[in-house]
Parts: C-alpha cells; structure tokens; sequence
C-alpha cells in the first residue's frame, strides 16, 4: 500500500519536475531562434541604432537601473516591517498589519501603473523640481525636473511598493522561525531586543534574506504593465534620474512596441527578450550562490 | 561579586493562568542553591522570574518582590536588559550561538556592552572565562572553530563560559546537565562547585541526587493538584532536607513515593 504510493508520488515528482525543466528548455529556444535574425537587422527597425547591440543595451542599462533602484529602497524597508511583523509588535496588531501588506502583492500591475501615473508622478513632479534646484550639483538630479513626474525614479518607486509584499512576507517567515533558543541566550546576556536581533536573527536569517530580495528583484526586472505606463521612455542612457528624458527597460519595451510591430522587428524585441531571460537568469544563479556560500561559512 | 537575593510572596502568571503562587525564601551569597520537584511545578518559571527573563513571553508577570542585595528588581526605574547582565543564565540545552566561532561566543556579551576592547584584553578574557569554565584546555587549540562544533557537555559549559564572561552576581541554571551524558554531567557539576566561590549560584534539577551533591541549600516546588499553581513546599540546608524534613511531602518525594 505504502510502496505503491511512493512509487505514484515519485513519478509524479519525477515528471512535475522533467516538465518544468523542458518548458524552460522550449523557452529558451524559442527565444534564441526567433532572436537570431534580429542580429542581421537594420537602423531602420532598431530606431536608428547601427546593430542590435546598440539598441538593447540601453534597455539593459535602464531595466538594471530600474530594478537596482527599486531594491535599494524595497530591501531595507522589507526588511524593518518584516522585523515589526515577527519582533516588535504585539500579537494583535503583528496580524492585520501582515496581512495589510500580503494584500499589496494582490493588487494587479494596471493599479499600479494608473496609481503611479495618477497619484505619485504628479506629486512627485513637484519634489523633483525642488530637488533639481538644490541638489542639482548631483548628477542623478541633474534636471530639467520632469512636470509630469513619469521618470525612471518613480518608475522605481511604484516597483519598490510591488517589491515590498514579497520581500516582506519571505522575511517575516524566517525571522519568526529563529530558534527561541538563541535568542534567549542573547537576552539572558543582556541584549536589548535589537542586539538580540543582530546577533541572533539576522545571521540565522541571511541565505533567506537574500533569497528574498531576489525574489523581489526577479519581479522588479520582469514587471511590464506598470513600468510601461508609468515610465516616459526615450531610450537614453543617463544617471539623471528626475528629468522627462529615461531609459527604458526591456520588458516595457516589449510591451508597448509588440502590437505595431511586425516582420524583422518581431525579432528584435524577441532578441531583447532573450536578454532579459539571460539577465534574470544570471541574477538568481548569483543570488544562489550568495545563498549558498553563507551556508557554507556558517558551517551548516 | 555575588549577591543574595530575597524573594516575598511572589505570584507568577502566563496570561491568566497563575503558575507560581506565595513564594517566599532568601537565596545566599556565594552558595549553592537548589530547586526540586515534579515537572510542570513551576520550578523554570520561578527561575526566569529571577532575572526578569520571564518578560520575553508576552502576558507573563509577576506580583510581589525580588531583591537583590537592598535592590528591588521590579522597581520602576530598573531596565529588565541591566538585570539581565548582572544575573546571568544557562539553559536546559546548550545554546552557543551558531554562527559564531568558539572565541565569539565568549566574548559575545562584552560586545553587547559596547566597550571597546584591545585585542589582548578580549584574548585574556576568553581565556579566564574559558579557564573558569574548565574548557581551556579542550578548545584553546581551536578557538576560532564554531562552537556548534563541540560535544554537548562541552557546548554546554561553553555556555557557561560565556555567561561568566561578563561577571554576572548571580548565575541561574535551567536543569544545564539534563542533555549530557554522565561525564559531562559530573564535569559541570565539578564546575559548579568551583563557581560557588564567586557566584551566587542557583540550579533548577530533577536530579535528586545532584540537587544532593551540588547544592546548600534545596527548595522542593509542589503542585497541589494539575491546574493548581505550582508553590514552594520547603525551603531548607540540603543536608537537613535529604536527612530529616520538615515536611512529609518533601521526604515522599526524596524517597521517592511519587514525583
Ligand atoms: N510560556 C508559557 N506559557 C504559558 N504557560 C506556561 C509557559 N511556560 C510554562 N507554563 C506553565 O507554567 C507551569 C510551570 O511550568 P515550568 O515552570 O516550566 O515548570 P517546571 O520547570 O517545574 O517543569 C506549567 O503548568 C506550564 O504549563
Ligand atoms: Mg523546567
């Protein structure tokens, strides 16, 4: 009985597994072949650029700076309500605040996007102009401040607040699961909750940590919807984050360039959709990696 | 320095439920003292109380009054974190800190203390605290190996070490040898004798006959029935609870007749 269901789940386990792996195979083929003619395309379908080279790297550039922008501000405050969560709040209010933020991650995209375009963009609009007065000896706010406020930092912002529910919730998980057993014997020294958490919760938690923030990072790279409604893009490549002239990123790109789009040109954003699987690619490798060698040192 | 402790009348509650009810005995300096009894009597309880661990569970409190040496522990102005550094713990079982090498977990409560220290003061420190807590001979080769790495008695009295490290008054211990081998066990206990010239000491057992070797003075916690909060029965030297007892619950116990 027992070995008759083993053997059912094995194969199922088994064949769950060998189908991902063949989906991601067919997906990576699909994007290479139908990505090589974009090799052999001309200026007049790559917007003027001389090779494909010269026009995706601007959208690498901007979907990396993008994403890194929206991590550096989603990591830290992920991680500090997360904290909240699982370490400082009362019980009561640990709960409704959680579930405030996992109801983040089921807003879809177009909310996003409208909220960001509607709501943030134009308030922002006005910071940016006092940011490009007095800090404007900076080169990221260089100006002239964009009035519409559709640039490439909010674009980040609205992906830092779709961001933050995943991290969150990752990091809510393994901070609570910190053996009581440590952080008592970090208590029982005389650690304030905070030295208690930087001594015990934080070394427990790091491969999740990061972990997480990939996570994040995977869906602030590959996010379409909102970027492509927020963003106004021009294809530039600039540090200047607050003026009305940004780079694009790959995955809005596709999105607003795909419906007119037609014969060779299919293959370049097919091509600049290759870069964007190699790039996420790359980035969970490194992630695991990361992961992979805290666990070693820790000795686990 | 070691400090006496006084405790009057003290309650103990989780939330509604009282575990601990009229506990009242002085705890002397520089001696041994001994809690025993059946599980669940309220013995661990009592024990957090002393150094206000207990606090870390929500809806736990106390009523009544701790003090140590002419210091009210629950008074107003006293930070539960400075408590915790004067009276130290080890627990049930060891619990270095994982990530950190033998050396880092010694010196791991002076950090918290922010001072900064030169490298050959933290280098004599680990190496006292570890001398203190006959470890020194068995790591000081390897001292910069994890301290998970260690057996469990050795892990244990790493522990110790660590605990001694910031010199505590007072050093509880949650039944330490209860998850080690004879050996080990007899070593901590050898360790606690050394310990008694420095430190107040008091040690939760359900071991009998190491309530009977290690301690000065005994406590016997009782339940009066389940559900029951748990109370302290008989407070007495050692000597005289294992000879002749006050009480004749204490000497079923002793005897073994339930428990
Ligand atoms: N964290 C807790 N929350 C609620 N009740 C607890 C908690 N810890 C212990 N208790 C209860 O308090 C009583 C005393 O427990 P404890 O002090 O652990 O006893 P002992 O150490 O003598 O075995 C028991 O009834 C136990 O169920
Ligand atoms: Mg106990």
């Amino acid at each position: 009985m027992t070995r008759r269901g083993d053997t059912v789940f094995k194969s199922l386990a088994t064949s769950a597994a060998v189908l991902i792996l063949v989906a991601l195979a067919g997906v990576a083929i699909f994007l290479t072949l139908e990505g090589m003619p974009a090799l052999k395309a001309e200026p007049d379908v790559l917007g003027g650029k001389g090779n494909i080279i010269l026009y995706v790297w601007p959208l690498v550039y901007g979907t990396l700076l993008a994403a890194a922008l929206a991590i550096i501000m989603a990591a830290p405050l992920s991680i500090g309500l997360a904290l909240v969560i699982s370490h400082y709040a009362p019980r009561k209010l640990a709960k409704p605040i959680g579930y405030l933020v996992d109801l983040l991650a089921a807003v879809p995209s177009v909310v996003y996007g409208l909220w960001g375009i509607e709501f943030l963009g134009p308030r922002l609009g006005r910071a940016y102009a006092w940011l490009a007065e007095n800090l404007g000896f900076l080169p990221f706010f260089e100006g002239p401040a964009s009035g519409s406020g559709r640039t490439i930092l909010t674009a980040s912002i609205v992906l830092a607040v779709m961001a933050l529910p995943i991290i969150t919730a990752i990091c809510r998980e393994i901070f609570s699961q910190t053996p009581t057993l440590h952080q008592e014997a970090a208590l029982a020294l005389g650690a304030t909750r905070w030295e208690m958490i930087r001594l015990t919760v934080f070394p427990y938690s790091r491969s999740g940590m990061i972990s997480a923030i990939m996570l994040g990072l995977g869906r602030a790279l590959g996010e379409t919807m909102a970027v492509a409604m927020v963003l106004s893009a021009t294809g530039v490549v600039t540090i200047n984050l607050i003026s009305s002239v940004n780079p694009s990123t790959i995955a809005a790109n596709i999105a607003l360039g795909f419906p007119e789009a037609s014969g060779i040109k299919v293959n370049v954003l097919i091509f600049s959709g290759l870069v964007l699987f190699v790039i996420t690619f790359i980035v969970n490798f490194l992630g695991r990696l990361i992961a992979a060698r805290g666990l070693v040192k820790e000795g686990r | 320095m070691a400090k006496s402790i006084d405790v009057s009348d003290l309650d103990i509650y989780y939330g509604d439920f009282k575990a601990v009810e009229g506990v009242s005995m002085t705890i002397k300096a520089k001696s041994v003292t001994a809690f025993i009894g059946p599980s669940g009597c309220g013995k661990s309880t009592f024990l957090r109380a002393l150094n206000r661990m207990h606090e870390v569970i929500p809806g736990a409190r106390v009523e009544g009054r701790v003090v140590v040496e002419g210091q009210d522990l629950y008074g107003d102005q006293v930070d539960p974190v400075e408590v915790r550094r004067q009276i130290g713990m080890v627990f049930q079982r060891p619990n270095p800190f994982p990530t950190m090498s033998i050396y880092e977990n010694v010196i791991a409560g002076n950090r918290l203390n922010a001072k900064k220290m030169k490298k050959s003061e933290t280098d004599d420190l680990v190496e006292s605290s570890l001398k203190g807590a006959n470890l020194w001979a068995e790591v000081k080769d390897r001292l910069d190996r994890p301290g998970m790495g260690l057996s469990g008695g050795q892990q244990q009295r790493l522990c110790i070490a660590r605990a001694i490290s910031v010199q505590p008054q007072v050093l509880l211990m949650d039944e330490p040898c209860s998850a080690l081998d004879p050996i080990s066990t007899s070593a901590i206990e050898d360790l606690i004798h050394e310990l008694k010239t420095e430190y107040t000491i008091v040690i939760v057992t359900h071991n009998m006959q190491q309530a009977a070797r290690v301690s000065d003075e005994t406590g016997f916690f009782n339940l009066k029935a389940t559900g029951e909060p748990g109370h302290l029965v008989e407070f007495n030297s050692t000597q005289k609870m294992f000879a002749n007892p006050d009480n004749s619950d204490t000497e079923g116990y002793i005897s073994g007749r339930f428990g």
